[in-house]
């Protein structure tokens, strides 16, 4: 386990059935050359996948900071707020 | 249909100071907070100022969840293996009315939360806006996500915070797409240690704090700084740069953290501590030239929403509370005279102007548009600290007429005489 999941989980989080980030569209993702979602993510939810082809989104360790929806290139993060009373819950803050 | 004199999207500093002012004036005020508890969602590095707090809950000191009374304030410049401090402690941060306070947000949210409530404000949790009602070009209420969720008022008091989505959507007073270079990405964690160790090795007398503010290698030269609080029984420690300057270099947040937790300089500050939160927080930096429009029909936009943060002396918290303070008084006007158009709201933005908000804002309204593409004070300034601290305390037999000339030809060997003016002039203008 690396450093970032074990510090992930020391925070409380309630997580909901259904992700709350949403990529509009992923072909944009193709032509992306540095894709900054996949660095610049302090909770590192974004994963290039070579087998899909794809950004994959692990939203269950979002820390709700919003960065990946200016920091899309081609802004094509669609951040929501999760669903009320759900996603991280800080104990400190 | 329920309908209140007023809603507050988000229970953060500047919505619940709004809230409580508002209570206090005897109108009737719903919050309404995405998080299980206000606090939940909020992130800051953690030092609370006590003048501005006290002007909305006077004496707060006495019964709020407070950490530590900030006495000693540091700046270092640091380099991978060196550090050149310059600092203040002061007996009288130690004393009644006290200057700062390291706090958590999640407590002292949550207590506020309870202060609204008890002036007879009410705060609706776990409920997430997720749009403005608006009729006739008028805001009129807002609708959650619960069913039968629409709630109506004359004013709504927008304090989304940073993710400003309401602010930019709904209601088109702000860009959709603010520049990366307008906003700072920064992350912190809470690492657990005992207070006598906290106070052994800061120095503290039991249960006073200081902080610590770093630039130069703590960002790898990037606009940015980091930061060391002490609190109760843990150290808040965080990082955080320009959104643009992360991209560009491909930096992830994490990382700069753990380099930052393992620099010589720090790591014996915080070494045998246990982390027990990790929080990712945005930071509003366009300042003045990143505002949205601050009111219009039947709305106000305060706090980190507003983008009212001055980057350059660590205040945001004491801008949100002050502008929900301020927002709330408009209000209190507004219902006087029953006029809630934008004509009947316009005091708002006065208030501000005449307010430090403002007058700071403006001041700094350029540094970080400078900083960006000047990044010399964060990269080469701390190297140019070191050397020339380092040749002033060491000793070695060369002559002090020698020494000096030594110190001055390493600095004009890394920056031109006429680059270093050029800086000095520089800072002076977009600082001073």
């Amino acid at each position: 386990m690396s450093k970032l999941d074990d510090k992930l989980f020391s925070n409380r989080y309630k997580s909901y059935k259904e992700t709350h980030l949403f990529v509009t569209d992923s072909d944009k993702c193709l032509d992306c050359k540095d894709k900054p979602c996949t660095y610049v993510c302090p909770a590192a939810v974004y994963e290039w996948s070579d087998q899909e082809n794809k950004i994959l989104t692990a939203y269950e360790g979002c820390v709700e900071c919003g960065t990946c929806r200016y920091a899309c290139t081609f802004k094509v993060i669609d951040w929501q707020n999760p669903k009320g009373g759900y996603g991280i819950q800080y104990k400190f803050g | 249909m329920e309908k209140f004199d007023a809603i507050v999207v988000g229970a953060g500093p500047a919505g619940l100071s709004a809230a409580y002012t508002l209570a206090d004036n005897g109108l009737d005020v719903i919050v309404i907070e995405r998080g299980d508890y206000p606090g939940a969602k909020n992130v800051m590095g953690g030092i609370l100022y006590s003048e501005p707090t006290s002007q909305i809950f006077p004496d707060f000191w006495k019964e709020a969840p407070l950490e530590r009374p900030i006495i000693e304030e540091n700046y270092w410049l640091l380099t991978e293996g060196s550090v050149t401090k310059v600092g203040h402690r002061n007996e009288k941060f130690g004393e009644a009315p006290y200057n700062a306070f390291s706090v958590f947000r999640a407590h002292f949210d949550k207590w506020m939360g309870e202060e609204v409530k008890k002036k007879g404000g009410l705060v609706i949790c776990e409920t997430v806006v997720e749009d403005i009602i608006q009729k006739d070009g008028k805001v009129i209420g807002v609708s959650t996500g619960r069913t039968e969720g629409d709630i109506y008022a004359n004013v709504v008091i927008v304090a989304e915070g940073v993710n400003s989505m309401l602010t930019q959507k709904a209601l088109k007073m702000q860009k959709m797409n603010m520049k990366e270079d307008q906003l700072a990405v920064a992350v912190k964690e809470v690492i657990y240690l005992n207070e006598e160790k906290i106070e052994d090795r800061f120095a503290l007398e039991k249960g006073f704090g200081a902080t610590i503010e770093v630039i130069g290698d703590a960002t790898k030269g990037m606009v940015g700084t980091a930061f060391i609080y002490t609190n109760k029984e843990s150290i808040s420690i965080g990082t955080g740069a320009l959104m643009s300057q992360m991209i560009e270099k491909k930096i992830s947040p994490n990382d700069l953290l753990e380099a930052f937790k393992s620099n010589p300089m720090v790591r014996p500050l915080i070494q045998g501590g246990e982390t027990k939160e990790y929080a990712g927080h945005m930071i509003p930096e366009g300042g003045y030239n990143a505002m949205p429009k601050l009111y219009g029909n039947g709305v106000l936009v305060v706090g980190d929403s507003a983008q009212m943060v001055n980057g350059f002396h660590r205040e945001g918290s004491n801008m949100a509370m002050i502008s929900g303070k301020l927002a709330a008084e408009t209000i209190v006007e507004a219902s006087g005279k029953g006029d809630f158009s934008e004509k009947g709201l316009a005091s708002y933005q006065s208030k501000l102007e005449e307010s430090f908000i403002i007058k700071d804002l403006k001041k700094y309204k350029n540094a970080s548009e400078y900083f960006d593409h000047n990044t010399e004070l964060f990269s080469l300034y701390p190297e140019l600290a070191s050397d020339a601290m380092y040749n002033f305390f060491k000793v070695d037999g060369t002559p002090k007429k020698e020494m000096q000339k030594k110190m001055m030809r390493e600095i004009f060997a890394k920056r031109s005489k006429t680059s270093l003016a050029k800086d000095m002039y520089n800072f002076w203008r977009v600082l001073v």
